[in-house]
């Protein structure tokens, strides 16, 4: 049975819906009214938050901190600055990935790692021989996602005017309603925002500040129908959804390599040794199998097909996530793995695994699309990822 | 210099017409007269940190097929939905209507529970019916008088399409075009409280009352808007509505149209029957292969070209073309969010539209005194307050309150220029009339900009203050706008287009009369183009 998060006294109350879901043990909330639109609407116009206590949280703290955190990830965390925050993925000795998250460092020896799955074990395990202690912070930290246009006017306005110049990746420690709290500014909606961390037995104080800070500048809760369209339109992937943790793959074929979902980008080759290097540098010479992309799916296609049954084109009100064939003429080519509507874009969107011949933007691709019980097909481009990239995301 | 196209009037189907014809290759220039583009479709900060959406405040019509082709949202068009329809009444009952069909069913039966069942069945036939409608108004007006094949084969298409509908829709579309609001919704429903909120839809920006013939059929329009596939959604521009013009220049400008604004037109120079070029205010003369009015009809034809330069039947046919503006805007900058007796709280319900409109009584009283020139002492009210899902429009915990007032008639006693007179009468009228369901709300107000008819018209160019060019009556629509024979965009004059709401399929921010002006213009081109090369000796292939 899952077990609620710090903030459930909160957002129980404000759930009118009871969709609740849940992750990694944690009551979730889906959607606190019937659909997730006020939500998404809010992220994107005004300020979204968001209870994301479910992360996995490692403070890694000694001499050999970063160190470790170089051997283990594939980007050598320890040429980061104190006060900065990256987003990476760490892969199995074979270079096949088994999770994707983020580190802070917090200063010369303390570092932060979150992830979606368990990774003490892990940590320890490799940890052998750095010197370096690892504590599990899940439990004792509640996390907040602020998001949205206005978040950074809700944040000033209870951690004061220091926090107003945290850089796009940046971290800070702040005071909320005389609460010490960590504050980065990262997320998972593509836009302009901020997750809070703060101890486990204050949450409830920290929230109540954000709440009514947020009131004037349209702050509403929300969850995680909301926060999947967000970051679909963002184009950011789901461990679990659209890869496989090689730690849960049953056969090879369901395991990925970095470049083969997107992350080739992070991966620092030409370093000190670190997990799974051999694999990847051959790789990375020799070419991935996969590349996992964006889709633009034809509206007017789509739209035809529903004209054809005397229908008005039916788009769900949230994200989608399911295995959906692509092809290239008769012959599959791939799948897509989630995708959603966008309504800020006016876009059918989709992530898709594609062998890699047909994976450059703007190649014209065939989705597989179920139009009143029959499998039909429609158009769809290899589409440059972010689909939505606001430039206050980074200002 | 000469332009290929030049398009007066930076309005939206203007800027829309111009985007279109860019795309195509062509060199446009839009001139519009005012500081700012959008004509009605336009946002100003008139009191610091408060952005009104001045005339037109919410979107709903605007073809997606425009929005596709010119990629809006790629110039900055976005559109925030609004979530429900709010009735407070004077007994301090209340309505909201939601998204969530359940909650709705909920609400109604509170008043009705027969009504809160048949609302679905409604809303089920008037959706299947806009979809038949709704090709209409995405394509050339039918030619019902034309024996022209294609003509024909496109009214055949219609027939198909109207073959197919069962039996019982085509009854109900005869009755829609026929019926008034009214005697539509004593059909289905029995409860005032839900009919008034609905049937006022049939009236907007038009001088009828809702017991008037053919208001049903307009009650439809309101079923066409569309927001993602979702029919019967309306949604704020972010920004407020003069995004939406701006996002149409951005995309105008981006295939390669020029603009310029302060460039007022005085007049469109004919000669032998021929558009030959626009004069300035300021003297200049700019010629161009085609000139395209995106202003309406009256303006166009009695304003810029004159009389007397057109046949007199079609001359005619303009002066009767009736404009005759009903409706006022009232735009309040408030220092905290309106509350409302019936439903106090800023819920959920103050995020969508709030219709002061508690009884069909109510609206027929109100319809009285426009009849007899002057505006109505507690008129009927469509408030939005934008700044509670979009606070770019306002400083923070401050919002703005958008008030659509009807009747407000043009023709107001004792002539349109005594309405500067009754301007702030109509205010208080509008104010107070909010003021009795929301205690409190007077004090509220730091700002407040009153707009009559005839500042309509001042203002912005509305002929008679009417907000549609031209009003949305039956007898004033498909192949009649504005002029029966003259729908198709084209006029009497060589080189003379038209573009705008006073065109085909009419007014509401669409962008559809535009889109299919250009088309139309561009079609045009292609026909004199072959025509040409078809007359030209023949010299061998090119090099």
């Amino acid at each position: 049975m899952p077990i609620p998060t710090p903030f459930h006294a909160r957002t129980s109350a404000l759930c009118t819906s009871l969709a609740w879901k849940e992750w990694a043990g944690y009551h979730a909330v889906r959607s606190y009214d019937t659909y997730p639109e006020r939500e998404y609407f809010a992220f994107r116009h005004a300020a979204g938050l968001l209870d994301v206590t479910p992360l996995y949280k490692y403070d890694l703290r000694g001499p050999d901190a970063g160190r470790l955190l170089a051997y283990v990830t594939v980007k050598d965390v320890t040429q980061m600055k104190p006060g900065r925050v990256t987003y990476l993925c760490w892969c199995d000795a074979d270079g096949k990935v088994l999770d994707d998250g983020t580190i802070t460092r917090w200063d010369d020896a303390h570092y932060r790692l979150t992830s979606a799955d368990p990774s003490f074990a892990w940590l320890a395990r490799h940890a052998r021989g750095f010197d370096v202690e690892i504590e599990d912070v899940s439990e004792k930290l509640g996390a907040l996602a602020l998001q949205g246009p206005s978040s950074r006017a809700v944040l000033v306005d209870v951690a004061g005017a220091e926090v107003a110049g945290l850089r796009f990746f940046g971290a800070q420690h702040a005071h909320i309603a005389g609460v010490p709290v960590d504050v980065t500014r990262t997320g998972y909606t593509g836009d302009l925002g901020y997750e809070v961390w703060t101890p486990a037995e204050h949450a409830l104080a920290v929230w109540d500040a954000l709440a009514e800070a947020g009131r004037p500048y349209g702050l509403q809760p929300a969850g995680l129908d909301a926060l999947d369209m967000t970051r679909i339109e963002a184009g950011f992937i789901l461990g679990g959804v659209d890869y496989t943790s090689a730690r849960r793959a049953l056969i090879e074929d369901q395991k990925s390599s970095p470049y083969e979902i997107g992350l080739g980008w992070c991966v620092q080759l030409e370093r000190e040794p670190f997990l799974g290097q051999a694999a990847l540098r051959r790789e990375a010479r020799a070419g991935s199998r996969h590349a996992l992309v964006g889709l633009d799916i034809d509206w007017d296609a789509l739209r035809a097909l529903f004209d054809e049954k005397g229908l008005p084109p039916l788009v769900l009100a949230h994200a989608w996530r399911a295995s959906i064939p692509v092809y290239l003429g008769a012959v599959q080519v791939g799948y897509a793995t989630s995708g959603s509507w966008s309504p800020t874009l006016k876009k059918n969107l989709a992530l898709a695994t594609l062998e890699a011949a047909h994976a450059a933007p703007g190649t014209e691709l065939a989705i597989e699309w179920t139009v009143e019980h029959r499998r039909r097909t429609v158009g769809a481009t290899v589409a440059e990822r972010p689909f939505f990239d606001p430039e206050r995301k980074r200002k | 210099m000469s332009w290929d196209a030049i398009v007066v009037g930076g309005g939206h189907n203007g800027l829309t017409c111009a985007a279109y014809l860019a795309k195509a290759g062509r060199k446009v220039l839009v001139l519009e007269r005012r500081h700012v583009l959008g004509g009605a479709a336009v946002s100003e900060e008139l009191h610091p940190g408060f952005t009104y959406s001045v005339c037109s405040y919410v979107v709903s019509l605007l073809r997606p097929w425009v929005i596709r082709e010119l990629e809006l949202p790629r110039f900055g068009l976005e559109i925030i939905p609004l979530e429900a329809a709010f009735s407070p009444y004077p007994d301090g009952r209340a309505l909201c209507r939601w998204a969530d069909p359940e909650r709705t069913r909920r609400e109604i039966a509170a008043f009705s529970q027969r009504d809160a069942e048949v609302y679905p069945e409604f809303g089920k036939k008037m959706s299947q019916l806009a979809r038949f409608v709704q090709p209409m108004v995405d394509a050339p007006a039918p030619r019902p008088t034309s024996l022209d094949p294609r003509a024909l084969f496109e009214m055949l298409g219609t027939a198909r399409r109207y073959r197919d509908l069962d039996p019982d829709l085509r009854a109900g579309l005869l009755k829609l075009m026929t019926a008034s609001a009214v005697d539509l919704l004593d059909e289905w429903f029995e409860s005032d409280q839900l009919k008034a909120p609905m049937a006022v839809s049939g009236i907007i920006g038009t001088f009828l009352g809702v017991r008037s013939p053919g208001t049903a059929y307009v009650l439809l329009h309101h079923y066409m808007g569309e927001i993602d596939g979702a029919y019967r959604a309306w949604g704020f521009s972010k920004g407020g509505t003069g995004k939406v013009s701006e996002a149409i220049a951005a995309a105008a400008r981006h295939f390669g149209a020029e603009i310029r604004t302060e460039a007022a037109v005085e007049r469109i120079d004919v000669r032998g029957g021929e558009a030959r070029a626009v004069v300035l205010e300021n003297g200049d003369e700019l010629t161009a292969r085609t000139i395209v009015s995106a202003l309406d009809p009256h303006r166009t034809f009695l304003g810029l070209v004159g009389a007397e330069h057109l046949p007199a039947d079609f001359a005619a046919g303009v002066r009767r073309f009736k404009m005759r503006g009903s409706s006022g805007k009232v735009n309040l900058a408030v220092d905290r969010l309106p509350e409302f007796s019936a439903r106090p709280g800023a819920g959920p319900h103050l995020r969508g539209d709030i219709a002061i409109s508690p009884s069909i009584e109510y609206l027929e009283r109100a319809y009285d005194d426009a009849k007899y020139g002057s505006f109505s002492k507690r008129p009927y009210l469509n408030v939005v307050i934008p700044s509670l899902v979009d606070p770019s429009v306002a400083p923070p915990g401050k919002h703005v309150v958008s008030c659509f007032v009807q009747y407000a008639p043009y023709h107001i006693a004792g002539g349109a220029a005594r309405w500067p007179e009754h301007r702030e009468a109509l205010g208080d009228a509008v104010v107070d009339t909010l003021a009795e369901y929301c205690p409190g709300f007077k004090e509220s107000i730091l700002h407040r900009q009153v707009l009559t008819p005839w500042d309509l018209e001042q203002q912005f160019g509305l002929t008679e203050g009417n907000i549609f060019h031209g009003e949305l009556s039956l007898e004033q629509l498909a192949f009649q706008r504005p002029v029966a024979g003259w729908a198709h965009y084209k006029t009497p004059l060589r080189r003379l287009w038209m573009c705008a709401s006073g065109t085909h399929p009419g007014g509401g921010l669409m962008g559809a009369p535009g889109a299919l002006a250009a088309r139309a213009i561009l079609r045009a081109d292609l026909g004199t183009a072959l025509r040409t090369a078809a007359r030209r000796p023949h010299r061998g292939s090119a090099p």
